[in-house]
């Protein structure tokens, strides 16, 4: 190991982690609010209600993401209706592309999460909450997703440290986040594994301090306690 | 509704038979990586136990992406070092190889959290059994545990293959012809990238399925004798 070429680097590396966090960040969060119409959708008891959003979790879970990465980045180009739109300036830079795609990437697992925690929610809550007569979507906003935000949380923060990970294909689109920074690195200064290596470091630091964050808003919101029947 | 391949049609699908070569290798690889991992992970030993979670907390915390480059872009001069010392000086990893020890690598270190999940679900009174009618330990471990592991870690290790077909997209980044280099290429000469990417997608899709489905048979099969109850 080279300890000084990597130093000399570590700024420009510590700006690629920073682009990784903000893509990681921005989809997750956008990616949650996309999931939970999705959700509610997805455990709907009216199978035309349920189909819509079970075809596109179908879809964006059984496709790789490098594969809609690109169909969204090179793709779109190839519809004039597309490259004349309004829109043309956000779907023309790598940064816009690949946070829509891994939104609408994550969103899918989100809202799959959410279902199986909709639907791990002891029906009786659900009945109590009826018969105190509480209206339908009073139920859905007090009872159902405050304990399905409970129970689904620690599938989140998987996802979360997953899309984290996710991150380093936005590279493929000319993106310089941690992967895409390292490997403009590498050819400058040809040190290949050690720099391969320093971002490898790096992303475990950040999906450690990301974990034990997690850890603590599970006590915050008092997960534990809210698993017992 | 026909699509127009522009003649590509048999490229793409080489590259799906490619993809799946890469995907069963690898699984083949990481099974074993996993096994031993589990066995690390679960031994009386702590220097093993420490291995065992080190390589699963450390390869599960970097991006495949990267394990791919890594190991393709980072080993040349060792492979070049161990091929001089062998007298093969043009020895190179090649692409295929590369993906092989890449995604098999990632997925030993998540199946080696299934397989140690599934170890700990053997009722301890079977292990002692074994003990009591004067087994070895080895035995015990193949004759009895191994095949009752199966049985609860095939739904993981399903989810596990699943993801593992979809990371194979990640090697046409160091050039290995399957499906999305196949479409790549397409894409530059006939243009369309909507069109070849969407093709490559729905052929995922097909491989998803295809996947779930022997799954779906296998956990069936493992499941015999087994009265499921709700």
């Amino acid at each position: 190991m080279e300890w000084e070429i990597i130093l000399k680097w570590l700024p420009k590396l510590i700006q690629g982690a920073t682009l990784t966090l903000e893509l990681t960040a921005v989809s997750v969060l956008a990616g949650l609010i996309v999931a939970i119409p999705l959700g509610i959708a997805r455990s709907s008891k009216l199978w035309y209600v349920r189909s819509l959003p079970y075809a596109y979790i179908f879809f964006f879970r059984g496709t790789p993401l490098l594969i809609q990465l690109f169909l969204v980045y090179y793709g779109l180009a190839q519809f004039d209706v597309v490259r004349e739109s309004a829109l043309w300036p956000y779907l023309r830079s790598p940064f816009w592309c690949a946070v829509i795609t891994m939104t609408l990437h994550t969103a899918a697992y989100i809202a799959e999460i959410l279902r199986g925690a909709i639907q791990a929610i002891p029906p009786g809550e659900i009945e109590a909450a009826r018969a105190l007569g509480m209206s339908r979507f009073k139920t859905l906003v007090h009872i159902i997703l405050p304990r399905a935000a409970r129970i689904g949380l620690p599938a989140y923060s998987n996802e979360v440290i997953l899309m984290l990970k996710a991150s380093s294909l936005a590279s493929t689109v000319t993106l310089l986040e941690l992967t895409g920074m390292t490997r403009t690195i590498i050819a400058r200064n040809y040190q290949t594994v050690d720099m391969f290596l320093a971002a490898g470091a790096i992303y475990l630091i950040m999906s450690f301090v990301l974990i034990q964050g997690f850890k603590l808003l599970e006590r915050w919101l008092r997960v534990d306690a809210c698993q017992g029947r | 509704m026909t699509i127009d391949l522009y003649g590509f049609g048999p490229a793409l699908a080489a590259g799906a038979l490619m993809t799946v070569k890469l995907a069963l290798t690898a699984l083949c690889l990481g099974l074993v990586l996993g096994l031993l991992g589990a066995l690390a992970k679960t031994s009386p030993f702590k220097p093993l136990r420490w291995l065992g979670g080190a390589y699963s907390t450390l390869v599960r915390g970097v991006p495949e992406l990267l394990w791919v480059l890594l190991i393709y872009f980072g080993s040349v001069n060792l492979v070049r070092a161990i091929g001089e010392s062998i007298g093969m000086p043009e020895l190179t990893l090649s692409a295929f190889a590369a993906g092989v020890l890449a995604l098999g690598l990632c997925f030993g270190a998540y199946a080696t959290e299934v397989f140690r999940g599934a170890i700990l679900a053997i009722p301890k009174g079977h292990r002692e059994a074994g003990m009591a009618l004067g087994l070895s330990k080895s035995r015990i471990f193949t004759k009895l545990v191994l095949p009752q592991m199966w049985r609860i870690a095939l739904p993981g290790l399903g989810n596990l293959f699943m993801i593992l077909m979809k990371d194979t997209a990640l090697v046409s980044v160091i050039g290995l012809e399957e499906i999305m280099r196949q479409a790549q290429n397409a894409v530059t000469f006939a243009k369309h990238p909507f069109t070849f990417y969407m093709v490559a997608a729905v052929m995922y899709l097909g491989l998803t399925v295809l996947a779930m489905g022997t799954m779906h048979v296998l956990e069936k099969r493992a499941a015999r004798g087994f009265v499921r109850r709700t």
